[in-house]
């Protein structure tokens, strides 16, 4: 049988979501992005000789430390969104809560990434002493 | 309509099939790390709060229960780490037969066990030395 699908519409290969790879390739960016940044910030957390104030504190505000730390938490709470949204829209089947939790979860997550940028430009601008 | 079947089918697999119980616990542990960002932007936050605020903080984040999340934390990351970079491998288009995929699942077993205990031995150290 002849296909319905138009020439086009078979080699975009888009479907009815009309979504392709984004979703994918964004995932698989933001993990290629979160091996060097994850290991680096362990490292660095725990070479600090301590985990007082003054310490930390002088550590964040240091340029490359505050700029790292921004990427970090902005790729790993996107990384988290795309990998959380997975899991819900896998495991709760009825649309009302599926609808709901994602809607919940994506503000919570925008809420941690917004509120980690803000936290380290405080102390790299120095408004944390 | 009939009731058609929906993904994904945990209970028709035998868990001990080393396909599925990589799977799952790299969602797993992606999940905690999950949880596990809401600790960082907390702790974040409390520094950025000033000296007073970051000490009533670290005295809740220093409480036994969150021992307890940090370890949870540390075997999330070292596995979730390793068992992603698998998968990374295999979106290349490598290491997708059976047996490959078979030793690939011993070696990010192996990897991110002595990852564990090189990370959880620093920390070890660090705790004491805090």
């Amino acid at each position: 049988m002849k296909s319905l699908r138009s020439p086009l519409g078979v080699v975009s290969g888009l479907g009815s979501a009309k979504g392709g790879v984004h979703h994918w390739w964004l995932q698989r960016l933001t993990s290629i992005a979160l091996v060097p940044l994850t290991i680096w910030f362990t490292v660095s957390l725990l070479s600090l000789p301590s985990l007082d104030h003054v310490t930390v504190i002088a550590w964040m505000a240091q340029s490359w430390t505050a700029l790292l730390l921004i990427v970090l938490v902005l790729v790993a709470t996107y990384h988290s969104q795309l990998g959380v949204r997975v899991v819900i829209e896998d495991y709760i089947h009825t649309t009302g809560m599926k609808t709901l939790t994602l809607v919940t979860v994506t503000f919570a997550h925008a809420l941690l990434a917004v509120a980690g940028v803000f936290a380290i430009l405080k102390v790299a601008f120095g408004g944390a002493t | 309509m009939r009731e058609r079947p929906l993904s994904p089918h945990l209970s028709v697999y035998k868990l001990s099939r080393y396909t599925l119980a990589t799977s799952i616990f790299n969602r797993f542990t992606g999940l905690i790390l999950s949880v596990g960002l809401i600790v960082l932007v907390y702790w974040l936050m409390a520094v950025a709060s000033g000296t007073r605020a970051y000490e009533n903080a670290h005295e809740i984040l220093s409480a036994g229960i969150f021992k307890l999340v940090y370890a949870g934390l540390l075997v999330a990351f070292c596995y979730h780490l390793v068992a992603g970079i698998r998968h990374l491998v295999w979106d290349t288009g490598r290491g997708l037969e059976r047996a490959q995929s078979k030793r690939s699942a011993g070696i990010v077993i192996v990897i991110s066990i002595a990852l564990l205990l090189l990370l959880g031995y620093w920390l070890f150290l660090a705790a004491g030395r805090a």
